[in-house]
């Protein structure tokens, strides 16, 4: 893979604000009330904005202080069982946006209940290849083939766990 | 001649350890050969170097070609030069400069950190080399740093530039006849200053960093730059929105302070000053939110406590913060509370830096300890006087507060000038002795040892006495102490505010932790004892005359037993009870088994069971404001592995003959001292204990199977080898309980499960596949605090 002195890529990335920890309701601790998944819960999944660029060990931003996923495109409704991520890679010809979306799609599927259909997709017009990643995002054969690849997985894996 | 050319070979292996070993000897042969032995070798060196810096993805070996060049650098610099031989150390450094130095003017900046990183580390290894190439080096950097406009990259050349100037600090000071640095202050300056006015939040930081080793560099900053430098820190500090940039800015202020204290305490302070009383005074500022005023004036308080890392500096800033404290007190308005609270923790930073100076520590004693008690008797009389005027600073916070601030300025006395202190402040409270107090007319008298509703306020006050007396260096004799003791112990029985009772059972035990041993009691163990806070051996305590000692103690009991047994002030009983225990158990004291059974006892209690439970967490623990080695307490070595041994036999005895309702005050007290316990005792007791805490997790009782779970789950990260053996009855167990009606036990269960993943890779393999089924059922759970633990253990699995 890349070197730590290859280039790199956005050498520029304009970095925005973390928003702070989700405050705990007196709803949710009630035993009783049952919570309904939002979108908030799906932004604040670790997976989902905390996967840390491995292109970039002199800047290890996490994905939501690049704009790479905001909370205002992730899309829930646990009623219809149904998720939509929108990721925007920070330049058009970025190159780890398959591994990107590879990796927040691996990760709701070990977060989620299996009932749920998942969507993961580049916002539209953000990026050179988008028609073609997000059509491999989306065939789930293709996914699950990737998985069985040990070498890929182990990169997931790190991409997933790495934590700052 | 061998060797190297071998070396040079490895390096080029595909083996990172091939590399790391070659690298590593490299290293090793640089301390002991010359430049005659490596002369033919360099450029080959120099060229397998480079390429592995420029291209490795590996970290470790980046570091190692860093080390090697350093090492390089520094043989070829203990060269001895003769006039008609190559200078083999500049022509090595030219080479590396000829590398590396384009690379730094890239406008995509793809190679600008290793090469800056080769650089650094070839000119660390000497003076000399340090001046060839930074005279190279520095301009450039100055150069790009204007060329390129961007603050990220702005940041990047900035950050490259510190790590040159980091390299001249190693040096000190600055040399006028050989020194780029000083022939480029002005361009260096503006750079940095530039970076301090940027938006960028990352690129003021980077500034802040290079404008201390500027600072640190003696000669350097002329006298008007340190002008701008302050009023930079000041701008930075108060009112850059940036909470990150003003703390960093405050941290500067302090570390650059004490070498430019005149500066300091005449520029910075003043403004402060004036900061805190424009803002405090003008408050009917229309637009401007209280918000606003309130962050500005904590920056305020924040910066003065910062800012005070110098004797003639905080003798400038402790009447600021003093004077800050009355006001608020005068005033009361809401929030004010907030105030007190944010003016005390400046006063306890400052305290802190006081602490190493003799001198500086007594003036903060003399200054800020009677200005605090009057404040507060001031307070406490109005209260009795004209209830609800001035109550802030009566509230169990703001006296919290104090108590650090009082502890710090005490526990660094020496004992001379801690005797001369003491026979003010004993006084004052038995006897009412105000003259020493500063504005010391009051319009009654102070009698917090009295009974009487109206003296319910200026008993609160007998928490700064604590603070006080607690803190006292051990052989500082205290005047009245059997007196004083007397008057504790009654009033933690017989008040009826739970603050006031809890703090009076605090003081009264941290006097008895400190006091000389009784004969009728016998010798307290021959334990070897800590040393004081400031390292001095305690001599062993040899049998004294202290009868009193005793006597008090049987006081205690008696008082004690009746007040545990029945009636409205249980709890109040129990909490003395805690505390004495706590006294005896620190110091070894044979009295301490006895009081230990008792709360034994107490497990079974239905009223007071769950609280005796918890009682076993505040004698293992370490108490903040008394009882602990910093405030001088008689703490003998391994006391928690002896409380232990003597005790855990008994809780598990108990636990097995305990009714149903009780079992889990057992098992409470049984995890509250196993969570405090050294990590190399727990893992040889574990054993014995695992498998009651296995049956405790059958057990139906809700509150029994959450104390056992919050009791695995840190042993399961302690303890990966022991909880092994009974991983199958653990994941049974676990996944079991992460169906359990109670939200709580199914949090606590997943956590378990988390938990587990500590355990070795071998181990867990076998239940992969079955626990990640079976984490996917509490995915859907229909609470969301349930949901989040799940997701974190099911990913981790």
């Amino acid at each position: 893979g890349p070197g730590g002195g290859a280039p790199l890529e956005n050498a520029n990335p304009l970095i925005y604000r973390r928003s702070g920890e989700r405050p705990v309701t007196a709803r949710e601790e009630d035993d009783e009330l049952p919570d309904s998944i939002d979108d908030r819960e799906i932004f604040d999944n670790p997976g989902t904005h905390l996967i840390r660029s491995i292109n970039d060990p002199e800047h290890p931003l996490t994905l939501e202080e690049l704009n790479v996923v905001e909370q205002v495109r992730v899309k829930v409704d646990d009623a219809a069982s149904t998720v939509a991520v929108e990721f925007t890679p920070t330049i058009p010809h970025c190159s780890m946006a398959t591994l990107i979306g590879l990796s927040i799609k691996v990760k709701l599927i070990r977060s989620l209940p299996e009932r749920f259909k998942l969507d993961v997709h580049i916002t539209p017009g953000t990026h050179a290849s988008e028609h073609a990643v997000n059509k491999q995002l989306a065939d789930k054969e293709r996914v699950a083939a990737a998985l069985e690849n040990s070498h890929l997985l182990e990169v997931v894996n790190q991409c997933l766990s790495a934590r700052s | 001649q061998f060797l190297l050319p071998l070396l040079i070979e490895k390096m080029d292996s595909d083996l990172q350890s091939a590399k790391l070993d070659s690298l590593q000897t490299l290293t090793a042969c640089c301390a002991i050969y010359g430049q005659k032995e490596l002369q033919e070798f360099l450029p080959s060196l120099w060229s397998s170097l480079r390429r592995e810096v420029f291209q490795t993805a590996s970290e470790k070996v980046e570091a190692e070609c860093l080390a090697a060049l350093y090492a390089l650098s520094a043989c070829l610099s203990r060269s001895v030069l003769s006039s008609d031989t190559e200078d083999l150390l500049d022509s090595f450094l030219s080479s590396i400069l000829q590398d590396c130095r384009h690379h730094l003017c890239e406008p995509d900046m793809k190679l600008v950190w290793p090469s800056a990183k080769l650089l650094q580390a070839a000119a660390g290894a000497s003076l000399r080399a340090y001046h060839r190439v930074s005279h190279s080096v520095l301009p450039l950097l100055l150069e790009q740093y204007t060329k390129h406009s961007q603050s990220s990259q702005r940041r990047t050349i900035l950050e490259m530039l510190l790590g040159f100037l980091e390299l001249q600090q190693k040096w000190g000071h600055v040399e006028e006849d050989e020194s780029t640095l000083l022939s480029l202050r002005a361009p260096v300056c503006s750079v940095v200053f530039s970076a301090l006015t940027d938006p960028s939040v990352q690129l003021q930081l980077v500034g802040i960093r290079a404008l201390t080793v500027l600072g640190s560099l003696q000669g350097f900053l002329s006298p008007s730059d340190l002008e701008l430098v302050v009023d930079h820190l000041l701008r930075l500090t108060l009112h850059e929105e940036d909470s990150q940039s003003s703390k960093a800015a405050m941290e500067a202020a302090g570390s650059l302070a004490p070498i430019y204290p005149k500066v300091f305490s005449g520029r910075m302070v003043p403004r402060l000053e004036e900061e805190l009383q424009a803002d405090f005074s003008s408050s009917e500022r229309e637009e401007e939110s209280s918000q606003d005023h309130s962050s500005l004036r904590q920056r305020c308080l924040q910066a003065l406590a910062a800012v005070s890392t110098h004797t003639s500096i905080v003798r400038e800033t402790v009447p600021v913060l003093l004077q800050h404290l009355r006001k608020v007190q005068k005033g009361s308005e809401a929030g004010s509370t907030q105030d007190l609270v944010s003016v005390c923790q400046s006063l306890h930073r400052v305290a802190l830096q006081c602490q190493q100076d003799v001198e500086g520590c007594w003036y903060y004693h003399q200054t800020v300890v009677p200005c605090l008690l009057a404040v507060a008797v001031q307070a406490a009389m109005q209260e009795s006087t004209q209830p609800l005027l001035g109550r802030a600073l009566l509230e169990e916070e703001v006296l919290a507060a104090m108590v650090p601030v009082i502890s710090a300025a005490t526990t660094h006395l020496s004992p001379e000038l801690a005797a001369q202190s003491v026979s003010h402040v004993v006084p004052l409270f038995l006897d009412g002795e105000v003259s020493f107090l500063p504005q010391n007319s009051f319009p009654c008298s102070f009698q917090p040892f009295e009974d009487g509703e109206c003296l319910e306020a200026q008993r609160r006050l007998v928490a700064l006495l604590m603070a006080f007396v607690c803190s006292l260096p051990r052989n500082v004799a205290i005047p009245q102490q059997e007196r004083l003791l007397r008057e504790l112990l009654a009033l933690s029985c017989s008040c009826n505010c739970p603050f006031t009772a809890t703090t009076a059972a605090k003081c009264f035990a941290g006097l008895v932790n400190k006091h000389p041993a009784g004969k009728g009691a016998g010798q307290d163990a021959m334990g070897p004892c800590q040393g004081t806070g400031r390292g001095m051996a305690q001599p062993v305590p040899f049998v004294s005359p202290g009868q009193q000692l005793d006597e008090i103690l049987q006081l205690a009991v008696d008082r004690m037993e009746p007040g545990l047994v029945e009636g409205p002030r249980r709890t109040q009983a129990l909490t003395l009870l805690l505390w004495v225990t706590k006294a005896l158990v620190l110091r070894y004291h044979p009295l301490s088994s006895h009081l230990t059974d008792k709360l034994l006892g107490l497990l079974s209690d239905a009223e007071l069971g769950p609280a005796a439970a918890d009682g076993f967490s505040l004698l293992m623990a370490e108490s903040p404001d008394v009882l602990h080695k910093g405030c001088h307490a008689d703490v003998r070595i391994m006391f928690r592995q002896r409380f232990f041994t003597d005790n855990v036999p008994k809780l598990v005895q108990g636990f097995y003959g305990a009714g149903p309702d009780v079992k889990a005050n057992y098992l409470k007290g049984l995890s509250h001292v196993l969570n405090h316990l050294p990590k190399p005792v727990l893992v040889t007791e574990l054993p014995t204990l695992l498998s009651l805490l296995l049956e405790a997790l059958s057990c139906s009782d809700r509150v029994v199977q959450l104390s056992t779970l919050s009791c695995l789950q840190p042993l399961l990260l302690e303890a990966p080898q022991i909880m092994s053996l009974h991983v199958d009855t653990l994941v049974t167990k676990f996944l079991n309980l992460t169906s359990s009606p109670t939200m709580a036990v199914r949090i606590a269960a997943l956590r378990c499960a988390h938990a587990l993943t500590s355990l070795p890779v071998t181990v867990l393999l076998p239940y992969k596949a079955r626990v990640i089924r079976a984490l996917a059922k509490p995915l859907d759970d229909k609470k969301r605090l349930v949901r989040k633990e799940a997701v974190a253990a099911r990913g981790e699995w």
